[in-house]
């Protein structure tokens, strides 16, 4: 009931096009789950150690990392630390589109299903209904791929351990590019969003893997807010 | 294995993980935030998804990441920036970096 009125009301927002590309996203999703699910059993670990992750994670690059460090023999909580610093930068995620999940049950439910992909879908549409309605899609959509993609690659093993062979890894900065793309036409971001990816590409080497993409908020040092713009977006 | 320090890490990744999603729809709704933060956290959403963009082309650990995964993303963006539909971006993408290790580019 509470899941099915506003599941009813994003379905009349989508429009047909946009629907369809977040379908693609959540299916491509489910791949690299199943990946995920057959690389976490045949490295060694349980079943229910990738579908837990899945379901009460559902992070797709903490939980590679975590089951990564874990099969490997190392220490589950030095690989809870590695997954939680990949993950902050969903706070920043978070503050910007709350509005978006809006409030009451939704912010826990909606804060759960908060993914790169469905804040970029959010983030590519104009109309706050849009973003909603993109926002909670894609976020159901891709737990729903994601999660039944573990279980079966789980179960089946090595059927797909390698989704680079597919080109996947290649499609998901894809997918996001094509979503900021519209928002890069705006000198001012573009600026600040090329200083941050010069800033996380020379930390790279250097720190943890999730810390480099947070250093490059740097960049909005070199953010200029359009004159005007104050008054226009009212 | 040890089972419940496994648990106990995923559980508390869990928590955490969670906490740091809740965040910022939480601060949020307990401050009236200005119009100019509001355009200024937007803002960084698009510069954190560009960063990880780049980050996830170009990189593959600490090091670089080959030549077929940039070539993919690269075509991407082409259309993307040529304004191509959406599916065709992705199957672009995925299909050049696909082509090119079957003809055992990196």
């Amino acid at each position: 009931m509470f899941i099915i009125m506003p599941m009813r009301s994003i379905w009349r927002t989508l429009d047909r096009g946009l629907a369809r590309d977040i379908g693609l996203v959540c299916l491509a999703d489910g791949v690299v789950g199943l990946s995920y699910g057959a690389i976490s059993v045949g490295g060694g670990l349980p079943l229910w150690v990738p579908i837990l992750l899945s379901i009460v994670v559902f992070a797709g690059a903490s939980q590679f990392l975590f089951v990564g460090i874990v099969a490997a023999g190392g220490s589950p909580i030095a690989a809870m630390i590695a997954g939680l610093l990949v993950n902050t930068r969903h706070i920043p995620f978070g503050l910007a589109v709350s509005d978006v999940i809006g409030g009451g049950w939704r912010r826990f439910a909606g804060s759960h299903v908060m993914t790169d992909e469905n804040v970029a879908f959010a983030m590519g549409q104009d109309e706050l209904e849009q973003k909603r309605a993109a926002y909670w899609a894609g976020g159901i959509g891709i737990f729903i791929c994601w999660n039944i993609g573990v279980v079966v690659g789980g179960l089946a093993g090595s059927v797909i351990t390698d989704t680079d062979a597919f080109g996947l890894d290649a499609a998901f900065p894809a997918v996001l590019l094509a979503l900021v793309l519209p928002s890069l036409r705006d000198r001012s971001t573009r600026t600040a969003a090329l200083v941050g990816v010069l800033v996380a590409l020379a930390t790279t080497p250097f720190l943890p893997a999730g810390l480099p993409v947070l250093c490059a908020l740097v960049g909005l040092l070199f953010y200029r807010a359009p004159k005007g713009a104050l008054e226009v977006s009212r | 294995m040890n089972t419940p320090v496994l648990l106990v890490g995923i559980l508390v990744l869990a928590v955490g993980t969670f906490s740091l999603r809740f965040a910022g729809p939480a601060l949020r709704s307990r401050f009236e935030v200005p119009e100019r933060a509001q355009q200024l956290l937007a803002v960084a959403a698009i510069v954190l998804l560009t960063a990880l963009v780049a980050t996830s082309a170009l990189m593959d650990g600490h090091g670089p990441a080959g030549v077929a995964r940039p070539a993919g993303v690269l075509v991407g963006g082409v259309l993307a920036w040529r304004k191509a539909p959406f599916v065709l971006v992705v199957v672009a993408a995925a299909a050049t970096a696909a082509g090119l290790r079957l003809l055992g580019v990196p």
